[in-house]
């Protein structure tokens, strides 16, 4: 469903994603974890095809983003991390304006906009302007956006950051009743939400892959079997260390 | 097509919905009229065609108003971060850059449509070429045209749309004087004639002046629309070098 290989990106001199592959299967949904700075935005801009690589290719459902953009970005949906809007429009306004340029139109449209609301509980300010609404409901508002057109591939960008526990909550098991359907890659720096929605995790450090296999594998990889310990272990540098030291 | 329909509807009922649209079409009317009947001279000029008293006014005005009702199309959309579900759309850029510059020309156009009532009223006072009106309405159209497309290519290089408001305004205000007979006189004193040619065919005021004399020149047209095409293209490569 997505086939990453050997995606690079470097900003001058400075490397952001390094070499990175792997894939997703159909039915997956895989935590993307990693440190702040490590790369994971940087990545999924490029799956997305928001970001040209700087070498290598990412395939969604089969199509190059690089040779068949539109295509490819057909196929998904995406969350960016700070879930932008246009905030002169309403929900249902916004929505709209998504289904058009999905090419969604008449019934199908008006289905896809009434279910995008129902799904990301946004009934009760459907008809209120994006600037009014508080940060959860932004949040769910662009989650209902990267749904509308029912992709097969959902890309999410910290789903979760900056909502309160039962938002949280709430978006979780979003992503898991998706998760049964369809294939999902979601990045997060919550390690608590790997346990509860993943079923494959990877964790990237400094633009590369350290650790890539199901909750349960990457436990066993930890001396003391919980994943915090492990993600410290392979994220901490050792610059760090010896300056902690 | 379709996608370009998308965007440029978005755009005018943002356009609409706030009251941008509102307020400069007004001061743009008031500024307009205003200048007619004063500076103009309107009345005792008695110039039916309203060569002098109104069209040559417009450029000045909208080198400062036509930037303002650009500068947010693509500032706005990477101060929000808009840009990037834009970017994420199966959608092609370019109908993304054409859909908001003709959003932003919509209003233009419905701006200098409710100018009419002074066209009737020359009907009524005397007999005007209205050809010629025509003409210089075409004229004005397409310089506020070019102003905005230098417009939204500062747009696309800043996130600030203070910065854009500014600098296309200089830019604007350049593309005018450049070709403005009494500064082309003074620089033809010291500057070798191909030079001068140059400035003239550079700037937007020898076009916008035939159009306003009424004389319909191909060269003109071919000046309009490739003004307007390097500035659109120029903003496609911008962006999507920023991106990269």
């Amino acid at each position: 469903m997505i086939e990453v290989e050997n995606l690079t990106k470097h900003f001058g001199s400075k490397y952001a994603v390094n070499d990175i592959t792997f894939s997703v299967k159909p039915g997956e949904v895989l935590g993307f974890l990693g440190p702040n700075g490590a790369g994971k935005s940087t990545t999924m801009r490029m799956i997305t095809g928001f970001i040209t690589p700087s070498s290598g290719d990412a395939k969604v459902c089969g199509h190059s983003i690089i040779d068949e953009p539109y295509l490819a970005k057909g196929k998904i949906g995406y969350l960016p991390e700070s879930a932008p809007l246009y905030n002169d429009m309403t929900v249902t306004g916004f929505l709209k304006f998504c289904a058009d340029v999905r090419n969604l139109s008449g019934f199908a449209k008006k289905e896809a906009v009434e279910r995008a609301i129902e799904t990301c509980f946004l009934q009760s300010v459907a008809k209120q302007s994006i600037d009014t609404l508080s940060k959860g409901y932004r949040h769910r508002t662009c989650l209902a956006q990267s749904i509308l057109h029912d992709p097969e591939v959902l890309i999410l960008d910290e789903p979760t950051d900056g909502l309160d526990p039962n938002q949280k909550h709430e978006v979780r098991e979003l992503i898991k009743r998706l998760g049964m359907n369809k294939t999902i890659l979601f990045s997060t720096h919550i390690l608590e939400e790997v346990d509860a929605v993943c079923t494959r995790a990877v964790i990237v450090d400094r633009g590369q892959i350290v650790a890539d296999g199901s909750p349960e594998e990457l436990k066993k990889l930890s001396p003391t079997g919980s994943l915090h310990d492990l993600f410290r272990s392979l994220t901490t540098h050792d610059s760090s260390h010896n300056s902690a030291a | 097509m379709k996608h370009i329909w998308t965007i440029l509807k978005r755009e005018l009922t943002s356009y609409f919905t706030q009251p941008t649209a509102y307020a400069i079409i007004l001061i743009f009317l008031l500024l307009s009229l205003l200048f007619t009947f004063t500076f103009g001279g309107f009345i005792p000029a008695g110039d039916a065609n309203l060569e002098w008293s109104f069209l040559l006014i417009h450029p000045l005005l909208y080198s400062i108003l036509v930037p303002a009702v650009g500068m947010r199309l693509w500032s706005d959309e990477k101060r929000t971060g808009t840009i990037e579900l834009l970017g994420t759309f199966p959608l092609p850029p370019w109908a993304a850059i054409i859909g908001k510059f003709l959003a932003a020309s919509t209003v233009w156009f419905i701006a200098l449509l409710l100018t009419f009532p002074l066209v009737i009223t020359v009907n009524y006072l005397g007999s005007p070429d209205n050809g010629r009106i025509l003409s210089g309405y075409i004229g004005s159209f397409l310089t506020c045209n070019v102003f905005l497309a230098i417009t939204v290519l500062v747009s696309a290089c800043t996130r600030d749309q203070v910065v854009c408001l500014i600098v296309s305004v200089m830019l604007c205000v350049l593309t005018l004087v450049c070709g403005h007979e009494d500064i082309i006189r003074e620089i033809a004193k010291f500057t070798p004639s191909y030079l001068v040619e140059g400035m003239i065919s550079l700037g937007v005021w020898d076009h916008f002046r035939s159009l306003t004399r009424g004389l319909f020149r191909y060269q003109d047209m071919v000046w309009f629309t490739s003004v307007i095409l390097t500035c659109l293209i120029g903003t496609s490569a911008i962006l999507s070098a920023k991106r990269a």
